[in-house]
């Protein structure tokens, strides 16, 4: 292999070493990942009847994705009658111009966000800075992003990789910068951190006049939006801001208000570990004499289109972005999320990101390749992805698929993950462990669902035999 | 202006060739066989360790005992300015000493909202096995900015609007009206997973249980 594979070389297997060598980001990962398995594990094995809300998680979401255009044309007209306005995004340009002109009617330079997934996925903070708008984040990690002048690396806890030692120098060096400075006396106490935030944040709140955020879920026969937070911040931007403005994907869509029964418990038991998150917003449209009257609705395709085509990759378009394929992967504990290069890291940023993006970058190419294919994602996921699956039907795309390159990047992050002996040693272990907990047929009254579908299966081929299997006298090479 | 409908209607159509044209919805068997709430004893005594699990203060009561116990948490407080809104029951309020004033909300600007010690409300449901308390609007509850913005929420809750499940409350609310689902003090786990209480929502949450 030529010096080359070294300058092009991909970012998950480069950064991913850098990650692993990394010994402050691989403890601050360990603790945060187990700290949440453990309280996922326990309030989730407290519900008799979860494989039932799972098997219907999944059902709900594949019922509205193999109908989406029904519901996106229901969804607009119950919004419309709500007295909401709904505009379509195609790509991400499309979606920022479209808020950057609904700012700027109000004629206002500032904005306070709800942590979005899909509003980071399109850099609408960026788009916003470029006319002149400045997007305060504004739930605690997102604001320890921004302030840390840094990337995500957790869908939940964007700043998992920080601990409260570096957080608290985040604040006293940055904050003073962003308006209420952080107290001199800070100290490392998440208390304290928790209440400097609130201090910091408390006059954005107060004079905001647009708000800006996603949604967890769109109700398509009422048209409601839900998001579930924790601190209030969320609340703060959805309530008391004269305009708001909600990007949201075309995959968020739910059909009818009651299957946010299912929903509302599967989500908080399998993202934070808790019962019920502290606070879950709903909205329709607008409602005199509380709250913004003024509400748009955002629907973003940016590439979404792209995964409902594919019959395999579809399903990762259930996904609710609860995180736990992250906090039980043994390689994202290891590499850290900032490696996928991407908003969306681990298990479920290597199936999303090369399907929303192609697999034509080497970064994108090699995503498929950053799992052991141990299936503990799949164990773990409350709509029951297959990601192992999907990520077997990737790999072969980008090994079919035209250029050395691509193929070559897709074996640097294999072999990343194969190389380390701990490392690998660590991922099998957890695949046997997550083998024997997979259902093959749901209990009880799910098994209605099985008896029309089979509950899909982890591949029982590990990823070494795989490798082996499609590398046969072949060399591995030398870019890692 | 509506941007891209037609483009991305007519790209999730060509996405979505695979379906079968007949197939509807419906079709698309959901198993509704999940519980609709789970057996775990006593509805409000389950509430109560949702709440306390929270580091919610939580204390039960008959009713008559309502007025006294409200004047008694106000006091305990130290609340000399109290948010209601403009419907709450006069009779919760009935024991209130004059060291606490109660402020009618007629439309109070965030500002007067910020500078209260509390607010006073009931809620439209509660479900005892998440330790959520649910407003709506309805009565006794006035507009979200009211329990939101001040720091203390004092929330009177009925034994009869506690459900057992998520599944039952949803079914009792209306998605017409602006929910918020409370489940305890604000609260944090951005900082190593750690939970801490009381971020930008209310720091303390006290609730009466009645005629428990
Ligand atoms: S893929 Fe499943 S487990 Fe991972 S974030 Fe999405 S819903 Fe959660």
């Amino acid at each position: 292999m030529s010096d080359s594979a070294f300058l092009g070389m991909p970012a998950f297997p480069a950064a991913a070493r850098a990650a692993t060598g990394d010994a402050q980001l691989r403890h601050n990962l360990r603790k945060a990942t187990h700290t949440i398995r453990d309280k996922r594990a326990s309030v989730v094995g407290e519900l008799d009847d979860w494989p039932v809300l799972r098997a219907a998680g999944a059902a709900i979401k594949d019922r509205t994705l193999r109908h989406l255009d029904t519901y996106l044309v229901r969804l607009e007209e119950s919004v419309r009658a709500a007295g909401g306005t709904v505009h379509w995004a195609a790509d991400a340009a499309e979606a920022n111009r479209i808020v950057t002109g609904l700012v700027q009617a109000t004629g206002e330079t500032e904005v306070v966000k709800v942590k979005s997934m899909a509003t980071q996925e399109i850099e609408l903070n960026e788009a916003l800075a470029e006319a002149g708008i400045t997007a305060f984040e504004t739930d605690l990690a997102e604001l320890i992003v921004q302030l840390g002048d840094d990337h995500p690396s957790h869908i939940l806890v964007p700043a998992i990789h920080r601990n409260r030692a570096e957080i608290r120098e985040i604040f006293l060096r940055t904050m003073r910068d962003w308006g209420v400075p952080a107290p001199d006396d800070l100290t490392d106490d998440p208390r304290a951190l928790a209440e400097a935030a609130r201090v910091h944040l408390r006059e954005k709140f107060l004079r905001a006049k647009v708000g800006v955020s996603g949604a967890n879920f769109a109700v398509a026969d009422t048209g409601t939006m839900v998001v579930l937070e924790s601190e209030g911040n969320g609340r703060m931007c959805l309530t008391l801001p004269e305009t708001l403005i909600s990007v949201v994907g075309i995959e968020k869509i739910v059909p009818t208000w009651s299957d946010l029964e299912v929903f509302l418990q599967l989500l908080p038991r399998s993202s934070t570990g808790e019962r019920m998150n502290p606070y879950t917003s709903t909205w329709t449209g607008v409602t005199p004499g509380d709250g913004p009257q003024d509400f748009h609705l955002v629907l973003l395709d940016n590439g979404r289109t792209d995964v409902l085509a594919d019959t395999v990759g579809r399903q990762a378009l259930r996904c609710i972005r609860c995180s736990a394929c992250l906090n039980i992967c043994p390689v994202y504990e290891r590499a850290g999320g900032h490696a996928y290069g991407s908003v969306y890291p681990g298990p479920i940023g290597a199936i999303l990101t090369p399907q929303l993006r192609g697999t034509s970058s080497e970064l994108d190419a090699s995503l498929p390749y950053a799992s052991s294919l141990c299936g503990a994602c799949y164990e773990v996921c409350p709509v029951a992805i297959d990601i192992p699956e999907v990520l077997v039907h990737l790999r072969e795309q980008v090994v079919d698929g035209p250029g050395h390159r691509a193929e070559k990047a897709a074996m640097a992050a294999a072999g990343w993950v194969l190389d380390d002996e701990k490392r690998l040693g660590a991922a099998q272990r957890a695949a046997s462990g997550a083998r024997g907990l997979v259902p093959h047929t749901l209990p009880g009254p799910g098994s209605a669902w099985t008896d029309t579908r089979d509950v899909p299966e982890i591949p029982a081929e590990s990823f070494r035999q795989w490798w082996r299997r499609r590398n046969k006298g072949r060399d591995k090479g030398g870019a890692e | 202006m509506s941007g891209s409908r037609e483009t991305v209607l007519a790209k999730v159509r060509a996405a979505l060739a695979d379906v079968d044209p007949a197939e509807r919805a419906e079709d698309v068997a959901v198993p509704r066989g999940y519980a609709r709430s789970h057996d775990m004893g006593d509805p409000v005594a389950v509430f109560v360790d949702r709440l306390v699990d929270y580091k919610a203060l939580v204390r039960q009561v008959a009713a008559a005992e309502l007025p006294g116990e409200v004047a008694a948490a106000l006091e305990r407080r130290g609340a000399e300015r109290i948010v209601a809104p403009a419907d709450l029951p006069a009779a919760w309020t009935a024991d209130v000493g004059t060291g606490t004033a109660l402020v009618p909300d007629d439309g109070l600007g965030v500002r007067e909202l910020d500078t209260a010690d509390g607010v006073l409300t009931g809620c439209a449901a509660a479900v005892a096995e998440t330790g959520t308390i649910v407003c709506d609007g309805g009565a006794a509850q006035g507009r979200r900015a009211i329990t939101l913005v001040p720091d203390y929420h004092l929330c009177v809750v009925r034994a009869e609007q506690i459900v057992g499940g998520v599944p039952e409350a949803v079914a009792r609310l209306d998605p017409a009206r602006p929910l918020t689902w409370i489940s305890g003090p604000s609260a944090t786990s951005d900082i190593e997973l750690d939970r801490v209480e009381g971020v930008h929502g209310p720091r303390t949450l006290e609730v009466i249980i009645v005629g428990a």
